[in-house]
């Protein structure tokens, strides 16, 4: 990674909005060519960071570069940064062709370049033909096209998109997915995402930050977002989890749900209270006597692939996924790999 | 259907206590004798009459002037107020807002004897007479809130994102408002200047109290007239007044249908795709 | 946006023509001039306070009242009727009730001029079927019946609109719980249409209470409301002080009959939340 170059960094960034404080201490580094996602439950200040990279709020404190320029002064017009913004922002009065073309009628370029470039981000964004039609009479999925359309003709360093696939339905969403992956890859700009959808976030980006209250709580790909969340609170976030308060023994040895576990955690002091994480798949049921802990299946619900059932064990209520049904009611063990228990430090 | 013949012939009786007076002021503009109890016989000499009347031709002069200048000076005026609130944080807008209604509750009478305390206040600094100017002032003062009133939705609607992203796309603040901000908030800016015309033709009261010197608009010219009696000339320009509102209207509403059909054409255009 | 500079002209505007005026009537009713000047003083309300001022003043509040009462009896069943589902010709119906207001007000006060004048319309028709004349031409009946006629539209829109928008499907579910056509307006169209009846006894008695037009045209010369007073305070007497001081006196009734009436509108949107 370290090869990789710098394009956008903030450093101890705070904003505040009339008296509550939306972002607290912000420090963050964006690369050359990542697909970024700002992840958090609405109000952690995703949002708010996505518009102080695009000048549209000015941070209270702390600073923003641009390759290496400090541009906490410099207005949204003058940044090589264009935005899809959330319910895209078309201008309803113009046609697609207008509409993609603002930009570059400001930038003053002739006619022809102008047809020629809108044309071929029309194409870029399978709209080919577009040009002519009012926006009004565009489906949710053709006016994000056109918004993408918008931004990038004007060839911006970095991209950045707040929720746009918030307005469509599912399926549409998961097309959109694709090919917005698609156009990251074609045309190699720096993409910042922000959504709250943290299965977006998992198959889309290539770095994910997951915010809260204002506060960077983990910065990780999304493979160790996943595996290896910092806190409760990512794990929680990120997918169904089961969390259970306990305390770390010695170094490889944890506590928890009255058994001790083997885990893969060190350099916690001896007997720290923890939050172990243990992710609701990665608990294999097992026949009673089998198992490293045992419980009661208090209900079963069929999930689509897999199915639910919740375990109440001696003090916890554990959630399972699992391709095997068991009877509700019925008693289970339950196993789970020193590798899939992870120890995070007890939030205050 | 007894229920609906009740209510038909209710709306009927209703409809002809509005338009009686009209229909009868209007048929009685064409009658020769000066007197309103017998029908003498078909004329046009009432509106020759009138047409000859230099004091009327006058006051539909400064009625026409009025209403032209001070809507287009409250339309400047209340669209860029309009915008300038829209920005405002919540206590701050709601103060300026209760200003804006406080020309529309109060009573006409308040507000045109205020106004004109006020006009004889600012003449005993600078040297200025009741006339055209201080009607014209009084008339943009009423018409402004109306203006304001009816651009802010127009901008609630947008979405607030519009002018951020013309800012994005490389435009300057002044560039966006034209290009963006204004094209989108013009059906309130039009229908603003349509009410603020419509007021300002209509308005008597404020009028009444503001003007001075002998300049006198159609509203003080009718009120003078009337006061000293029945004359046929009022019937002949009430009559050419209501026509000429009804064509207004007949064009307004032919004009907002076609909008109509335009828009819902473009709308089923793209279901076709 | 950071635009607010953009509202400072029309702050200007408003300072000066709203506010200051508005301070002035103020200062004009809370003094009396002498040789002296201006000096503070309740002379002027003192002077309101004479049986003869009350019955103008009673005489304007009853009247307004009468005629706003008049029109709630006969422009709720219209707006009802108008708003109805089997009503089919909606818009071209409301928009015959509209025509009227577009009509210069002083003309359709004039137009009760001519038709009631002793030799006028309804007379000459009346003795034509040698039925008695009527004569209320510069009488109270007169008056009422101008503001009944001028004032109308502003009590049917309203409850209209709101009426418009009470979801059909209130009404059946009503119905389907057993109501029937008299309990279904009286529990569920009446409480929903309060709003609108709100506004429309607003628009209605504010304009009633202060016009001096209506009372001039149809009431006579010497006929006076409140309204009438006023004007002859400021263009005739010329005693401004007295005149703003009536005006004082009328905006805090009109100021007293809004509070009561929002009181029992239950909806505090729009220019209900200045009060």
């Amino acid at each position: 990674m370290s090869e990789n170059q710098q394009i956008i960094l903030l450093q101890d960034v705070k904003k505040s909005f009339d008296d509550s404080q939306v972002l607290n201490n912000i420090n963050l580094y964006i690369l050359k060519n990542e697909f970024i996602t700002f992840l958090g439950p609405s109000g952690c200040g995703k949002t708010t960071t996505l518009r102080i990279i695009g000048g549209f709020e000015k941070p209270d404190s702390g600073d923003v570069f641009f390759e290496g320029k400090r541009i906490n002064d410099l207005p949204p017009y003058q940044r090589k940064v264009n935005t899809v913004f959330q319910k895209y922002a078309l201008f309803p009065h113009m046609n697609v062709y207008e509409n993609i073309a603002f930009g570059l009628k400001i930038k003053k370029l002739d006619k022809a370049t102008i047809n020629k470039k809108v044309e071929e981000m029309l194409e870029l964004v399978n709209l080919k033909g577009f040009q002519k039609r009012s926006v009004d009479s565009l489906s949710g999925g053709q006016q994000q096209r056109v918004a993408i359309a918008r931004a990038l003709v004007n060839q911006p360093e970095v991209l950045l998109l707040d929720e746009p696939l918030g307005a469509l339905d599912l399926k549409l969403r998961k097309e959109m997915q694709i090919e917005l992956k698609n156009i990251h890859k074609q045309t190699g700009i720096t993409f910042v995402y922000v959504t709250h959808d943290q299965e977006e976030a998992l198959t889309m980006s290539d770095t994910i930050v997951v915010m809260n209250a204002g506060s960077i709580q983990q910065i990780g790909t999304p493979q160790m977002i996943y595996n290896e969340p910092k806190n409760a609170f990512v794990a929680d976030f990120i997918g169904e989890s089961n969390i259970i308060e306990g305390k770390m023994i010695k170094d490889f040895t944890v506590e928890f749900a009255n058994r001790v576990f083997e885990c893969l955690d060190k350099d916690f002091s001896e007997n720290e209270e923890i939050d172990a994480v243990v992710r609701p798949e990665d608990i294999k049921l097992v026949s009673e006597d089998k198992g490293m802990i045992s419980g009661m299946v208090k209900s079963v619900t069929f999930k689509g692939v897999h199915y639910e059932m919740l375990v109440e064990g001696q003090d916890y209520v554990w959630t399972i996924h699992s391709t095997q049904m068991v009877e509700a009611g019925s008693r289970v063990g339950m196993v789970m790999n020193p590798n899939d228990i992870h120890i995070m430090k007890r939030m205050g | 259907m007894v229920k609906k013949v009740i209510m038909k012939s209710y709306l009927g009786l209703i409809l002809l206590f509005m338009y009686l007076p009209i229909v009868v002021l209007i048929a009685f503009s064409f009658n020769k004798s000066k007197s309103r109890g017998n029908w003498t016989g078909f004329t046009f000499k009432w509106y020759e009459e009138l047409f000859r009347n230099s004091q009327i031709k006058d006051a539909l002069y400064n009625t026409i002037i009025i209403a032209l200048l001070s809507s287009v000076i409250a339309v400047v005026i209340g669209t860029l107020a309009a915008i300038g609130i829209h920005s405002m944080k919540k206590v701050k807008k709601t103060a300026v807002m209760n200003l804006t209604y406080l020309p529309v509750l109060n009573p006409d009478i308040v507000t045109g004897v205020s106004l004109m305390l006020m006009f004889v206040f600012i003449g005993t600094f600078v040297k200025m007479q009741m006339g055209f100017l201080t009607m014209l002032l009084a008339h943009v003062t009423f018409n402004i809130p109306y203006v304001i009133l009816s651009v802010l939705p127009k901008l609630k609607q947008m979405n607030t994102n519009l002018y951020e992203a013309a800012l994005d796309l490389g435009a300057s603040s002044s560039y966006a408002l034209r290009k963006v901000i204004i094209p989108e908030i013009m059906p309130g800016i039009v229908s603003g200047f349509l009410m603020a015309i419509t007021l300002s033709i209509d308005d008597f009261v404020i009028s009444y109290f503001t003007t001075g010197s002998g300049v006198s608009n159609l509203s003080i010219t009718i009120y003078s007239m009337a006061r000293t009696g029945v004359k046929p000339t009022i019937n002949a320009l009430s009559t050419l007044m209501f026509g000429g509102v009804l064509l207004l209207l007949f064009i307004i509403n032919i004009r907002s249908d076609r909008e109509e059909k335009k828009r819902k054409s473009i709308k089923t255009g793209g279901m076709e795709v | 946006m950071k635009k607010k500079w953009l509202s400072y002209p029309y702050l200007v505007w408003m300072a000066i023509f709203i506010i200051i005026p508005s301070l002035l009537i103020l200062f004009y009713g809370f003094t009396v001039k002498d040789e002296q000047g201006f000096r503070f003083s309740l002379q002027n309300f003192y002077r309101f306070c004479d049986p003869i001022f009350f019955s103008v003043l009673f005489k304007s509040l009853w009247l307004a009242l009468l005629s706003t009462f008049v029109c709630l009896i006969v422009g709720y069943p219209v707006a009802l009727i108008l708003a109805s589902k089997e009503y089919s010709k909606k818009t071209t119906m409301s928009m015959l009730f509209i025509i009227p207001m577009w009509m210069n007000f002083l003309l359709r006060t004039y137009a009760w001029l001519t038709l009631l004048e002793k030799h006028g319309i309804i007379n000459s028709i009346l003795s034509f079927f040698h039925l008695p004349t009527i004569n209320i031409l510069y009488t109270n009946g007169a008056v009422v019946l101008g503001m009944v006629y001028n004032f109308l539209p502003f009590m049917i829109l309203p409850i209209y609109s709101v009426l418009m928008k009470v979801d059909n499907k209130l009404v059946e579910a009503a119905q389907d719980l057993g109501g029937n056509w008299v309990t279904v307006f009286r529990k569920v169209i009446l409480p929903l249409s309060l709003p609108g009846v709100m506004s429309g006894l607003t628009m209605v008695f504010m304009p009633a209470v202060t016009t001096f037009v209506i009372s001039k045209l149809l009431g006579g010369a010497q006929y006076t409301l409140i309204g009438n007073l006023i004007e002859r305070q400021f263009l005739t007497v010329y005693d401004w002080n007295f005149g703003a001081a009536i005006s004082i006196i009328m905006m805090i009734f009109i100021l007293i009959s809004i509070a009561i009436m929002s009181r029992f509108d239950e909806d505090k949107g729009g220019g209900a939340a200045l009060w």
